[in-house]
This record gives structure tokens, C-alpha cells and sequence, in this order.
């Protein structure tokens, strides 16, 4: 392969598709004449998208360049991607109601449908054969066969039983092939059961709190955790234990203090568990809240740089990776998990909108969204080892999300 | 650049202006962007309200510049005050009304 893909001669971020093809097939000398491709893992792939010109680009985290890219994907702002079982197929979902699986070997869309009129991101089931979507315009949950995007079930959010609908946030897996998802406007956690079969059984937990703004899993699949915005705390639902309802923790952490205007949603997906501490976003502060894992306390505070957006452990857990919401997202800083300091930042360009570490933290990848670029650096010398042109890039996606819970 | 040379509506403004004042391409990026993060990039709607012409036919650029220099209490609008002028404002409500024609 190497003499193939003499990477150091390529100027151009992606490599020719028909030369890719044409090299595939000649390889894959019995591979089935619609898709040929090389032949390759793909753990080391990761997916990128380019929210302004609807594609995702295909990252090879080896060779540092882009491999491909598949583009008619729709609106792609606030777009998300998870990964069938395979690591091979993506499920892209696109603010426009688009959902769309795509396979990231052969930069080919499988098969795509328009699922809704206004969507904030989805799911796919611990079997991987249903995959789920969250929606704002009709509010609720759809839910598709992984294989054929086939409508599988449909969970309308209604209001009391009325023709208004709740938009949906904070949509996860959940062990026991459930789905977990938050009301936005009625302040509940929905968990849909697939466990038997393609009808869910559907239980409702009112009176979470005010506008939850999105949610997280624990990487075990135990607690679900979804973050308020009109009121300060978190919503604590034990899986395990999903009889007792959920549990309000960080209650009122900014109790008398003024909060600064949220410019951008803080996301929680992603959040950072590093031993046994965990790493939250606060809302409308210039701060990351340290939460003990084991009591749900608060245990600590630390003052970043500006409104933190994501907050991502590297995977060996000794740091946590932050970035900030408009004005003061050309920043990433570095946390010291042990200490609680600031141990290190960057300046990458301006809009940094995502970080992905490589699956064992060798390196992290940044979209910068208004310097066009994706960019790559070594987490331990905060060199830059990649920088690659890409318009407007957003969400990137690492394929080892295919194995893991709640991503 | 006429337009927005037009927009600059009194001189407590323009000195504000010259201090911090976006180009037009810049201002355009935010609205898409940045604003575009709640109610999206072609402005359809989001956790935020659609933002297209038809739904804003209701409102003059003044409300929808107080709008974004206040924000909306009991929403996830912010007031976008500290960091957007008045003149910028209200050259997005009028990006925002007559479609993105400027």
C-alpha cells in the first residue's frame, strides 16, 4: 500500500478518487463491482465535517491526510455522526432532518433519507441495528433500521396530550438497548426500550428541571446526566436503578452569582471522566466544575479562559482538553486533571469548534472553523503534526466510537 | 459597502463602530455561523426560532436589533450586547429580512 500512496508527494488534501478506485479495484480483484475499495482497517479513520458545504471528509489519522470526502449531505450545522459496528458505515445527522449512512472506505453515501424537518443528532442502539434521531420540527424521536434507514419506530414528544410537541436533546444509547432523551421545552428524561423488539416501551420522568440543553452517558452506560440551562444543576438518572427517578445534582452551584450570556450551548457529550472525577462545562461562567464521580458532589472549580463549549479527557485521563464559545473560541487550554491547573495552551486559529483524540491519545485533532483548517497536534509537545485545509470544519469523529457506549 | 456605510446611524454609534467595527464578510460569517449555531445555517430554525424572511415579516430591524443586543429572558437568546454594536446589529436584522442580501 505504502508505494501506492507515496503521502509526502501529495500536495492535495484528498487523494484522487478515481485513482483510489481504480487502485481498489485492481486489488480487490473479487470485490463486489458497486463498491470497490482498497482494502484497509478503518481504526485509524476518522470522519470531519464541513457544516457550511454539507460533506464529511474522511481523515486517515496515519498518513495525516484526508482520504475522501462525501459531500450532498444537506445542512450541516450542528451536525453528528456515530458509527455502525463495523467501524466502516457512518450514520451523518444533519440539522435539516437529513440522515444519511455513508460508507467512509469507498466515500460513497449508502443510502440517505429526509426524516424530519428540523434535527439536533442521534444514536445508534447497543445491537446496531436501529438507529435513532432526535428531533426539533416535529418534536420527538424517530427511530430507523440501521440497515435500510426504514421507518421503525416513531416516539412524538406531545405536551399534554396536545398537538404541540417538545423539542428533543441530549439523545443517547443506553446498555439493555434503550435510548435516553431529554425534553427541552417540558423538562423530562424519556428512556425508549427496544429491548423487545421494534415496539419501545416508554417511560417518562417529569420534573427534571428547567430547559435541559443536552446530556451525557457515563462511558459504562450507568448514569445518565443531562445539563439545565434555565436553572443551574444537572439531572442524574441511574440506568441501573431507573425506578428511583432521576436525582438533582450540582443544585444551584451558581446560586447568587451573575451569569454571563450563553452565546453558545455548552455540550456535554464527550464530557470528560478522568479517574474518578468528572469534567462539566459550567453554563454562562467562565469556569469547568469538577464533580466526584462517586458522590455527585461538587469538589471543585476551575476559571478557564472563556465560556467552555466541549470538555474532552485525553484517554490516558492525566488531562482534560477545553474550548470556548464565540468570542473566545480561537483558545484551547489544557487542565492537569491531578492538580486542577491550567497546564498548557493553545492558539490554533480562530473557531475552534471540536477536539478528537486518536483512540489511545497519541494525537488530538481541532477543527478551526473560520481559518478553514483542520489541524493536528502531539498532546504531550502540543506540536502541530498535521494542518489540512477543509471549509468550515465541525464535529470530527473517531471510528473507535463504533465500539463504545453512548457515542 | 454602501448599505453599510448607510447603517451607521448617529455619531455615539460610529465612534463605537470605528473601535470595534466588523467588515461586512465578517458580520456575514457571524450571522451564518455563529448564529446559525442555534438557528441554523440556512436560518430554518434550530433550538433557536427560524430566522428566514417570512418569519420575521413582524418584526422591524429595530426589534430585531434590540433583540439581539438584549436577548430574549426565559429563552436561550442572549443579549449580544458586549460584543455586537448597535449598527452591526442592525445590519443582521436587515441581512436577516431581506434574505442575506445585504
Amino acid at each position: 500500500m505504502p508505494r501506492f500512496f507515496p503521502a509526502k508527494t501529495r500536495r492535495s488534501p484528498f487523494r484522487p478518487l478515481a485513482t483510489l478506485i481504480a487502485i481498489g479495484a485492481a486489488i480487490a480483484l473479487n470485490a463486489c463491482a458497486s463498491s470497490p475499495v482498497a482494502l484497509r482497517g478503518t481504526a485509524d479513520l476518522a470522519t470531519v465535517i464541513a457544516r457550511a458545504s454539507g460533506e464529511v471528509a474522511v481523515l486517515d489519522t496515519s498518513n495525516k491526510q484526508f482520504t475522501g470526502i462525501i459531500g450532498g449531505l444537506g445542512d450541516l450545522s450542528h451536525a453528528s455522526i456515530v458509527y455502525a459496528r463495523d467501524g466502516r458505515f457512518a450514520f451523518v445527522f444533519g440539522r435539516d432532518g437529513g440522515l444519511t449512512k455513508i460508507d467512509i472506505l469507498s466515500h460513497k453515501i449508502v443510502v440517505r433519507t429526509l426524516q424530519a424537518g428540523n434535527s439536533i443528532g442521534g444514536a445508534i442502539s447497543q445491537d446496531g441495528k436501529l438507529v435513532a434521531v432526535a428531533n426539533y420540527e416535529p418534536g420527538g424521536v424517530r427511530v430507523f433500521d440501521a440497515e435500510t434507514l426504514e421507518l421503525v419506530a416513531d416516539i412524538p414528544t406531545t405536551i399534554d396530550g396536545g398537538p404541540d410537541r417538545s423539542k428533543v436533546i441530549g439523545l443517547v444509547d443506553a446498555p439493555g438497548n434503550r435510548f435516553v432523551f431529554s425534553l427541552w421545552d417540558t423538562g423530562e428524561i424519556w428512556i425508549a426500550d427496544f429491548s423487545a423488539g421494534n415496539t419501545p416501551s416508554v417511560t417518562r420522568y417529569q420534573n427534571i428541571g428547567i430547559q435541559p440543553y443536552d446530556a451525557l452517558i457515563t462511558p459504562d452506560g450507568r448514569y445518565y446526566i443531562a445539563g439545565l440551562f434555565g436553572e443551574d444543576g444537572m439531572a442524574l438518572l441511574d440506568l441501573w436503578h431507573p425506578q428511583s427517578g432521576p436525582q438533582r445534582i450540582l443544585d444551584h452551584y451558581g446560586k447568587g452569582e451573575e451569569r454571563l450570556p450563553v452565546y453558545k450551548m455548552p455540550h456535554l457529550e464527550g464530557w470528560a471522566i478522568a479517574g474518578k472525577r468528572a469534567f462539566v462545562p459550567a453554563v454562562g461562567r467562565h469556569e469547568v466544575l469538577v464533580i466526584d464521580t462517586e458522590t455527585w458532589q461538587e469538589v471543585g472549580r476551575i476559571p478557564v479562559h472563556g465560556q467552555p463549549v466541549f470538555v474532552m479527557a485525553h484517554p490516558d485521563g492525566r488531562h482534560v482538553w477545553v474550548n470556548f464559545s464565540v468570542p473566545d473560541y480561537d483558545t484551547v487550554q489544557i487542565i492537569d486533571t491531578q492538580t486542577l491547573a491550567i497546564d498548557g495552551e493553545l492558539k490554533p486559529g480562530t473557531g475552534v469548534l471540536h477536539m478528537e483524540f486518536s483512540p489511545r491519545g497519541d494525537q488530538v485533532w481541532l477543527s478551526v472553523r473560520d481559518d478553514n483548517k483542520v489541524v493536528g497536534y502531539d498532546p504531550y509537545t502540543l506540536k502541530p503534526i498535521a494542518e489540512l485545509p477543509l471549509p468550515s470544519p465541525s464535529g470530527i469523529f473517531m471510528s473507535d466510537r463504533a465500539g463504545r457506549i453512548g457515542l | 459597502m454602501a448599505g453599510w456605510t448607510f447603517l451607521v446611524a448617529g455619531p455615539a454609534v460610529a465612534s463605537e463602530l470605528q473601535e470595534h467595527a466588523r467588515t461586512p464578510s465578517a458580520l456575514e460569517q457571524m450571522v451564518r455561523q455563529d448564529c446559525g449555531s442555534c438557528h441554523g445555517l440556512t436560518f430554518k430554525g434550530g433550538l433557536g426560532s427560524p430566522l428566514l424572511p417570512e418569519n420575521l415579516e413582524n418584526y422591524s430591524v429595530e426589534d430585531l436589533s434590540s433583540i439581539i443586543l438584549d436577548g430574549l429572558p426565559g429563552t436561550a437568546m442572549p443579549p449580544w450586547r458586549a460584543i455586537i454594536s448597535e449598527s452591526e446589529a442592525a445590519w443582521m436584522a436587515r441581512y436577516l429580512k431581506t434574505g442575506g442580501s445585504k
